[in-house]
């Protein structure tokens, strides 16, 4: 009997005061590494400011177009449009939105947002033919995407 | 008392740190999706000559050319702060001022800008002219700005879309956003 109180008084706990480090080094590798996005954005992205947002409804409902100069020198020095992965020219974005439409439910393709995202410098030009595209593909509810600075001046 | 430790027991940390770790997981929500709504015109029809004639004192017309300088009912303006103001005015007019709108059924704000307008600046001024419109709607509906305009992000809920309504009711939202003319480009 001695022999077996003699064993149990030597500690068997797993050290645990590292783990709170382990968890911490797995959170932030994670944090670090995730993309939150599938596709890279190969234009220009610095987003204007506005006060007066608005938010979306329905998120499931917002296809995305990228409008800015492209990052990548090769691609040249005009502002292009990006739809998910690929360039496309005006031209193209009534077969896009089309092809977006199809995406969603039946009841619910008439509802569909294009959010813009627009450089800030990116010219107006771009824009509008974008937006008259848009109106003979019959997407007709747009989101220029903007970034909040309400903080910075009132309203 | 010899044999007390002194030290915090930290077995449970690592509990708090998964916790809080799941708590940012589900919380976290990449809020990307905010910026001006605007609804477009129907496509013009080829048929139809779309030529409106308007009373020239219910349009009040901003202009803003390629090297993004504005022009405010004929005006040169730089400083924006007032833009607002005279928006809402003009809006609220009803007939008070003969040479501004009739009434806010009839007042259209008209935004015309140039092929080398920068986006940041149609941003920029798009933004004035809304916050003119929901600052009335947000008197309309008796509640703040930022409360209406994130009543009308979730009109499912019977009380927000009440909000929305009431403050809508009365003040189309009428800017007319033209095609840009063709100067710098």
């Amino acid at each position: 009997m001695s022999k077996f109180k003699k064993k149990a008084e030597v500690k068997q706990e797993i050290p645990t005061s590292s783990m709170p480090d382990v968890v911490f080094m797995l959170l932030f590798f994670f944090m670090v590494t995730t993309e939150m996005r599938k596709s890279s954005i190969e234009v220009k992205q610095q987003i204007p400011k506005a006060a007066q947002l608005r938010k979306l409804e329905r998120k499931t409902l917002v296809a995305n177009l990228y409008i800015g100069q492209p990052t990548k020198a090769e691609y040249g020095s005009e502002e292009r449009i990006q739809a998910n992965d690929v360039f496309i020219e005006t031209g193209d974005i009534i077969r896009w939105v089309n092809e977006e439409k199809s995406k969603l439910a039946e009841a619910e393709r008439e509802q569909i947002t294009i959010a813009i995202k627009g450089d800030k410098d990116a010219k107006r030009g771009i824009i509008a033919d974008v937006e008259t595209e848009l109106r003979k593909g019959n997407a007709r509810k747009v989101l220029y995407t903007a970034a909040d600075n309400s903080a910075e001046k009132k309203n | 008392m010899a044999r007390s430790t002194p030290e915090i027991p930290n077995a449970s940390m690592a509990d708090i740190a998964f916790l809080l770790l799941t708590f940012f997981l589900v919380t976290t929500t990449i809020n990307n999706d905010r910026g001006l709504s605007i609804g477009l015109p129907p496509p013009p029809d080829p048929n139809k000559k779309d030529e409106i004639k308007m009373q020239e004192k219910n349009i009040f017309k901003i202009q803003v050319n390629s090297s993004d300088a504005l022009l405010v009912e004929g005006d040169p303006m730089s400083d924006l702060s007032g833009l607002k103001e005279s928006i809402i005015k003009f809006i609220r007019n009803n007939g008070q001022d003969p040479n501004s709108s009739e009434s806010p059924q009839k007042a259209v704000v008209s935004f015309k800008t140039d092929r080398g307008t920068s986006h940041k600046r149609f941003v920029e001024i798009l933004d004035i002219v809304q916050g003119a419109y929901y600052d009335i709607y947000a008197e309309e509906a008796g509640v703040s700005n930022k409360e209406w305009r994130e009543a009308a992000a979730k009109l499912s809920d019977p009380s927000s879309k009440a909000i929305y309504e009431r403050g809508k009711r009365d003040y189309p939202m009428q800017i007319s956003i033209a095609e840009p003319t063709k100067i710098g480009n």
